[in-house]
């Protein structure tokens, strides 16, 4: 594990580096997952020649792979938890390269999977669907695929797997590519949704294309699947820093008079020093007085009269604290954004649902709403679609049962600022509540905002302004303006 | 220095999980167990809160058998830390003059940890207790979420456990009911030392090596930590360089041979380690070991 470096060091320097990536990886253990998820632990790992030969041993014994390395065996199957009537969820498992720390949220394929798999990709950055090279594309690869962007996954890998079977015959890799992009790719919208795919041939049993380029399939120039994920730029992460700055306020912290910092997770954007600022749904402003340090150095209670560790800005993902230069009005829940910011204002927005309980949905039965930190009423007043994951289908439906996914009417009872999930993640989320069980009953993605509250409306306005505003609604109609 | 590397990620996300769960809960307590793990959470939660002071207090479940030093490193940061420090002990335990050395470890551990945390918890109505463990810890951890819901008798039901999506957990709980919070789940081993060398964070003395008077016991080599270790064991005590990789009771805590002294020779040996012991187990499962008991050990 030391690798390179010559020296703990420069190890340690090397790590200071290291960025973190999130990945799912979707299929069925036909598919060879497990047989991956075991050789990427395993590679990743200082390679001992006596190891491979004990596990050689226990393949020969207990493997289904007669005389190679069983490398699945390394990996829980989730079988025996499964028997034993736990629900499963996910699984999570790490391994790191030199140039990033990897979390895979490794779920079972079975009954469970939409829900699973949803939770599995809420936080990944990247989804590796797996094809058995012999089967090419199946109903599975659709679903796999459809929940994966459907939860915002920006960066797919489509692994081709068991190409040792099929001879790495490069016209069967590139039947199956042509499949994937007819099949499936044609149906998720992926140029309007900043999807980027690769295609890679692997044997994950022999280890092809994983860690180094595999002799094998010479006529594949791309990069090994390591290497393609070491140095992928992650859209999740990017356009998160560059959106538009969101702030959903967690905890106000006042230790004393002197003190109140607004404390949270920046779900997008940055923040500086003099900003000014708008809070949310109150539309109450200030300006950016200082942001607590995220490298404090004495970390002893302070005093009101001792100064603090301060810094000129923040970003996301940062959990930070802000104080403003107003004594205004702040909560838990409330959402800080830059003055004149676009955002929605609205109790009523149509929302893709994924449903996680056994208990169906019930239209128009009051459930509580957890959005970012605030916890509010709300109910699902109809259903638009549902969308049948197999078929990319949309079916009519009045009811929505456990791993079922549509799109409905929520309304709140408060208005809420909100973006949609596709524009940021962490604002147009939500999880669904039952008031009396208190179970998670489903997660939600807000597409749009329905009843748009005319926000501008309070606002008074010039005679200038207003003849601005007619103008404009008279001459560019297609520009969509509202009336004043 | 990378503006916003994995320690950083790790370290938001963990005061994310830390914020929410003081929001969202009346009664929360950090359980601070002195060692490496309890360390970087305190850290963590004194950054969440900075400048007040984290506004819980701290729990210590006192076995009686510590090492010496833990109690006193224990004494020495939380007062630093300016929280308060509720340090519980089964009163059973000292009626019984419970000892690891003639009861057995299952007893002492049953009666002063298992049974202790129970009664702590029922006379400090805790709603939410934090804890250091790490899914990277063994395989059955793996699945375990980040709020961990137990019922009213703090049994843990499978059944009742909440799928958790982005990074918004369901906090709701019923009066008696309370969670388990693990905010280091998706730290390695490896991520908390790395953590404690960057942020220079205090552990005690005992991860460190140095000249220890230990002696053989259960297959293990155990310090002397205090006139309590048996005088037939006493007599065979030897002075030697060693140190320990975790920290509990001390009879019941192998030290490791090391002359590791520094931190960065720590993260050395750890690395290095880390293969040897993997290499041990695999020659151990040669001996017929069954592929479930290989999986219920956890290769990775």
């Amino acid at each position: 594990m030391l690798d390179d470096s010559k020296t703990i060091e420069q190890y340690l320097q090397k790590y200071d580096n290291q960025d973190i990536c999130r990945f799912i990886t979707c299929g069925s253990v036909d598919d060879g997952k497990s047989t991956l998820i075991g050789r990427l632990l395993y590679d990743s790992k200082m390679f001992f020649e006596d190891q491979l030969s004990a596990i050689k041993k226990d393949s020969k014994k207990f493997g289904t792979t007669g005389d190679k390395i069983d490398l699945a065996l390394l990996v829980d199957g989730l079988a025996s938890e499964r028997e034993q009537g736990i629900t499963i969820d996910v699984a999570y498992r790490y391994f790191s390269t030199a140039k990033r720390k990897y979390i895979i949220a490794d779920t079972p394929g079975h009954e469970q999977y939409t829900r699973n798999m949803a939770t599995g990709a809420s936080t990944a950055d990247i989804a590796i669907i797996l094809i058995d090279a012999r089967k090419g594309v199946l109903t599975q690869t659709k679903r796999h695929s459809y929940i994966a962007t459907l939860l915002g996954i920006k960066n797919i890998i489509v692994a081709i797997n068991k190409m040792d079977l099929v001879d790495f015959s490069q016209e069967r890799y590139q039947k199956i590519v042509r499949q994937y992009e007819k099949e499936v790719l044609e149906h998720l919208n992926v140029h309007e949704s900043n999807i980027k795919t690769d295609y890679i041939p692997i044997s994950a049993l022999e280890g092809d294309n994983i860690v180094s380029s595999s002799k094998n399939c010479s006529w594949y120039k791309g990069r090994p699947l390591m290497e393609l994920l070491d140095t992928m730029v992650l859209t999740t992460k990017s356009t998160q820093k560059d959106a538009e700055f969101r702030f959903p306020v967690q905890y106000v912290n006042r230790p004393h008079l002197n003190f109140r910092g607004f404390c949270g997770t920046i779900a997008s954007g940055t923040i500086s020093v003099g900003d000014e600022v708008s809070v949310l749904p109150s539309q109450k402003h200030s300006r950016v007085k200082s942001i607590i340090s995220n490298e404090i150095k004495d970390l002893r209670v302070k005093t009101e009269d001792e100064g603090l560790e301060i810094t000129e800005k923040a970003f996301a993902p940062m959990s930070t604290t802000i104080v403003l230069e107003d004594e205004i009005d702040i909560s838990r829940g409330d959402i800080i954004v830059k003055r004149n910011a676009e955002v929605e204002i609205s109790n009523k927005f149509s929302a893709m649902l994924v449903w996680m309980s056994e208990t169906p949905l019930s239209l128009h039965k009051n459930y509580l709403i957890k959005r970012a930190t605030s916890v509010i009423n709300g109910n699902f007043s109809s259903i638009e679609y549902k969308k049948d994951v197999n078929t990319f289908e949309k079916l009519t439906a009045d009811k929505l049962e456990l791993n079922e996914i549509a799109k409905c009417t929520i309304s709140f009872d408060r208005e809420i600022a909100a973006d949609s999930y596709t524009q940021n993640k962490y604002m147009g989320s939500f999880i669904v509540i039952d008031k009396h069980t208190n179970e998670t009953l489903g997660a939600g993605m807000i597409d749009s905002c329905i009843k748009k509250q005319d926000r501008i409306s309070k606002r008074q306005y010039t005679e200038e302004e207003l003849a601005l505003n007619q103008y404009v609604r008279k001459n560019y109609p297609e520009w969509g303006c509202l009336k004043l | 220095m990378n503006s916003f590397n994995n320690l950083k990620h790790l370290e938001a996300e963990a005061i994310h999980i830390m914020r929410e769960v003081v929001a969202e809960f009346s009664n929360p307590a950090m359980l601070y167990s002195v060692g490496k793990d309890s360390s970087v959470m305190l850290h963590l939660l004194q950054k969440a809160f900075y400048p007040a002071s984290p506004p819980m207090p701290l729990v210590h479940v006192d076995t009686q058998w510590k090492f010496k030093e833990m109690i006193a490193f224990r004494d020495k940061r939380a007062k630093e830390v300016g929280m308060e420090l509720i340090v519980y002990s089964n009163p059973k335990g000292k009626e019984l003059n419970i000892s690891p050395f003639k009861h057995g470890s299952a007893m002492h551990t049953d009666i002063m940890k298992t049974e202790a945390l129970k009664n702590m918890l029922n006379i400090y109505k805790f709603d939410a207790v934090f804890g250091g463990a790490r899914r990277d810890e063994e395989k059955s951890r793996s699945k375990e979420r980040i709020y961990s819901f137990r019922d009213e008798n703090h049994r843990w039901n499978p059944k009742s456990q909440r799928p958790e999506l982005w990074n918004i957990f369901n906090g709701r709980h019923k009066q008696d009911e309370s969670i388990r919070v693990f905010p280091l789940s998706n730290w390695t081993e490896l991520d908390i030392w790395q953590y404690i060398y960057s942020e220079n964070i205090a552990i005690p003395e005992l991860y460190f090596a140095k000249k220890r008077k230990v002696v053989e016991y259960m297959g293990t080599k155990i310090m002397l930590d205090d006139e309590r270790v048996p005088k037939e064991l006493r007599d065979n005590a030897k002075e030697e360089m060693v140190r320990f990789r975790t920290l509990g009771c001390y009879p019941l805590t192998g030290a490791i041979n090391s002359n590791a002294s520094t931190l960065q020779e720590i993260i050395q040996e750890m690395l290095l380690s880390t293969t040897s012991e993997r290499h041990g187990r695999v020659i151990d499962s040669d001996g017929g070991a069954s592929m479930e008991e290989k999986k219920q050990e956890g290769y990775f």
